[in-house]
C-alpha cells in the first residue's frame, strides 16, 4: 500500500491523477501540466512535498558529525538559517542521497531528503551517527508545502500575521526561519527546486490542510510532480535515482562544486573522490538541446563521437523554451555537438550548459 | 471525464479512431479518451506517404509532456499522407481530435475490414468496462 500524505483527500478532490512516486501516492497533476508548469514560471504555484523526510539532527557535536557525513561543508555554514545543499556519499563516493541541511542554531541542524530514499538514508545516518552523541529524528510529524514562482513570497507571507509576514519576506536566498505562528512550530525557508524564487513551508500534519486552503484562496495553484519534473529539469537540478545514484559520484553528477575538499576534513568518500579526480573523472554530467525534432527521454543513447557513447539520465519537453531538453552522462572528452538515439534514428544535440532555465528567464542560446 | 465518441467512427480497443471517407480512403487519430489520458501533447510523428501498414503496426508516436504513446495502424494498407499541420501544433490532437488532430490518411487494402472494428456504442462500452 503506498503511503499517503496528510493532503491526500485534497489531491482527490481537485481531480488530480495520482502516480506512485517513492512509495507514496501523489498527484502527477490537477489538471494541463503545461498550465501549472507555467503558473510557477509565471505567477504562483504549490506543490505538496510531504513525502519529503526532515531529519532533526542535534547534539554538541552535530557540526563535527555533519562535517563527516556530508561532501559539502556545514561549516560554511555561519549564520543562523542558513541552507546548504550536499551530497552524502558512501565509501565509493557514490550518492546516497542529496539533500538541504538547514543551520538552525548551534547544535541544531535539519536535513530535508527524497521520499524513496528517506529509510535507507536513516539506516545509513544512524549508523555513522555512533560516537558522536547526536540525535537523529526523523520528523515524521511534519506535513511540508513548496510554494514557487516569482508571486508565491508575496502570495503565501500575505496569509501570515504581520510580525511573521515581515520575518518571512526578509528571509534571503537559501534561508530559513521558525515563526511565531501556531506556537512556533512551524518552519519557512526560501529555497526551492524549480528554479524560482518562494518557499518551503514545514509545518505540523493537522495544520496543512488548512494552510492548502488559504493559499489557493490566495490564488496560489495547486502543481503536480509533472511540472515539478519540467520545472527542475529546465532548472539543471539533478533527480536522485535518475542523473544520480549510489554508483555515480558527484564529480560526474555535476556537482563538484557542492565538494568541499578543504584540508583536514575527513568526509565519507573523500579518499574515492580524490582518487578518481587524480585518475581523470571518466565521465560528466552535462546538458543538452535537442536540434531536431523530437522530445529527449531519459535512458537514450548519446554519441558522441570519437569520445564514445554516452547515456541521457533525464528528459522532457521543456515548456519555457518549447524544446526538447536533457541531462545527459557522457564521457569526459564530449565535444559542442552529439547524437542521440531516439526510437532507432540519430537525432543531433547541442551540449549546453544548465540551467536552461531561470527566474523565467532562457539561460542558454536557442 | 472527456468521452466524446462520435457516431459514425470506427474504434480500436487501442483508443485509434478510423472515418472512412466517401472517396473510399480512411483518415485516422486517436479519441477523446486518449488524448484526455495522455495530457498535453507536445509531439507527433506519423507515418510517412507510402509505408505500407499491417493491421496492429505500431506506426505513429505521440508524445506528452511526461510520456510518448504508441499509435497502432488500425486497418492495413499504404499510407496516402501524415498530418504535416501537427510539426507545429500537436496540442491539436488534445483540443480537436476528431478534426485537425488527425494522425494519418490511409488507403485501406480491403475497406470492410472496417467492420471488424468497434463502432461506437461498442466503443462506449469498452470505456464504460475500462472506467469500473
Amino acid at each position: 500500500m503506498p503511503q499517503k500524505t496528510p493532503l491526500h483527500d485534497r489531491h482527490v478532490a481537485l481531480g488530480a491523477r495520482l502516480v506512485d512516486f517513492g512509495g507514496w501516492d501523489m498527484p502527477l497533476q490537477y489538471g494541463s501540466q503545461l498550465e501549472e508548469h507555467h503558473a510557477v514560471r509565471r505567477d504562483a504555484g504549490m506543490f505538496d512535498v510531504s513525502h519529503m523526510r526532515a531529519v532533526d539532527v542535534e547534539g554538541p557535536r552535530a557540526q563535527e558529525f555533519l562535517r563527516r557525513l556530508l561532501a559539502n561543508d556545514v561549516a560554511r555554514l555561519a549564520a543562523r538559517g542558513k541552507a546548504l545543499y550536499s551530497c552524502m556519499l558512501n565509501e565509493s563516493g557514490g550518492v546516497i542521497d542529496d539533500l538541504i541541511v538547514y543551520f538552525q542554531e548551534a547544535g541544531r541542524y535539519r536535513l530535508v531528503v527524497n521520499a524513496g530514499t528517506a529509510e535507507q538514508d536513516l539506516v545509513w545516518i544512524g549508523r555513522q551517527a555512533g560516537g558522536y552523541g547526536v540525535t537523529v529524528r526523523p520528523r515524521g510529524d511534519l506535513a511540508m508545502v513548496a510554494v514557487q514562482g516569482p508571486n508565491a513570497r508575496a502570495k503565501a507571507a500575505g496569509l501570515l500575521p504581520a510580525d511573521d509576514e515581515a520575518k518571512a519576506l526578509a528571509l534571503e536566498t537559501f534561508f530559513g526561519t521558525g515563526l511565531g505562528v501556531l506556537g512556533g512550530s512551524v518552519f519557512v525557508a526560501r529555497t526551492g527546486y524549480t528554479g524560482e524564487d518562494g518557499f518551503e513551508i514545514m509545518l505540523p500534519a493537522e495544520h496543512v490542510v488548512s494552510l492548502w486552503n488559504r493559499l489557493l484562496d490566495a490564488g496560489v495553484r495547486p502543481c503536480g510532480l509533472g511540472a515539478r519534473d519540467t520545472l527542475r529539469l529546465e532548472a539543471g537540478m539533478n533527480l536522485y535515482g535518475n542523473d544520480m545514484n549510489a554508483q555515480t559520484t558527484p564529480l560526474e553528477s555535476g556537482l563538484a562544486w557542492t565538494v568541499v575538499f578543504d584540508p583536514g576534513r575527513d568526509f565519507i568518500g573523500r579518499g574515492a573522490l580524490e582518487a578518481q579526480r587524480t585518475a581523470g573523472v571518466p565521465r560528466k554530467l552535462v546538458g543538452l538541446l535537442l536540434e531536431d525534432k523530437g522530445i529527449l527521454r531519459s535512458h537514450q543513447k548519446v554519441y558522441a563521437g570519437a569520445a564514445g557513447e554516452g547515456e541521457t539520465t533525464s528528459g522532457s519537453y521543456s515548456p519555457t523554451l518549447e524544446r526538447s531538453i536533457a541531462l545527459a552522462r557522457v564521457p569526459a572528452a564530449t565535444g559542442a555537438e552529439v547524437e542521440v538515439d531516439i526510437r532507432g534514428k540519430r537525432l543531433k544535440a547541442r551540449v549546453v550548459r544548465p540551467p536552461f532555465v531561470r527566474h523565467g528567464r532562457t539561460q542558454i542560446p536557442l | 471525464m472527456s468521452n466524446n465518441v462520435p457516431a459514425e467512427l470506427r474504434y480500436t480497443k487501442s483508443h485509434e479512431w478510423v472515418r472512412k471517407n466517401p472517396d473510399g480512403t480512411a483518415t485516422i487519430g486517436i479519441t477523446d479518451h486518449a488524448q484526455h489520458a495522455l495530457g498535453d501533447l507536445v509531439f507527433a510523428e506519423t507515418p510517412e506517404s507510402g509505408r505500407t501498414l499491417a493491421a496492429g503496426e505500431a506506426c505513429a508516436v505521440v508524445e506528452s509532456v511526461k510520456a510518448a504513446s504508441d499509435v497502432y495502424a488500425p486497418l492495413a494498407g499504404t499510407v496516402l499522407e501524415g498530418n504535416g499541420g501537427l510539426a507545429d501544433a500537436p496540442e491539436k490532437i488534445n483540443t480537436d481530435p476528431y478534426g485537425e488532430g488527425w494522425l494519418w490518411k490511409l488507403k485501406p487494402a480491403a475497406i470492410e475490414d472496417l467492420e471488424a472494428l468497434l463502432d461506437a456504442s461498442g466503443y462506449q462500452r469498452l470505456l464504460a468496462e475500462s472506467a469500473e
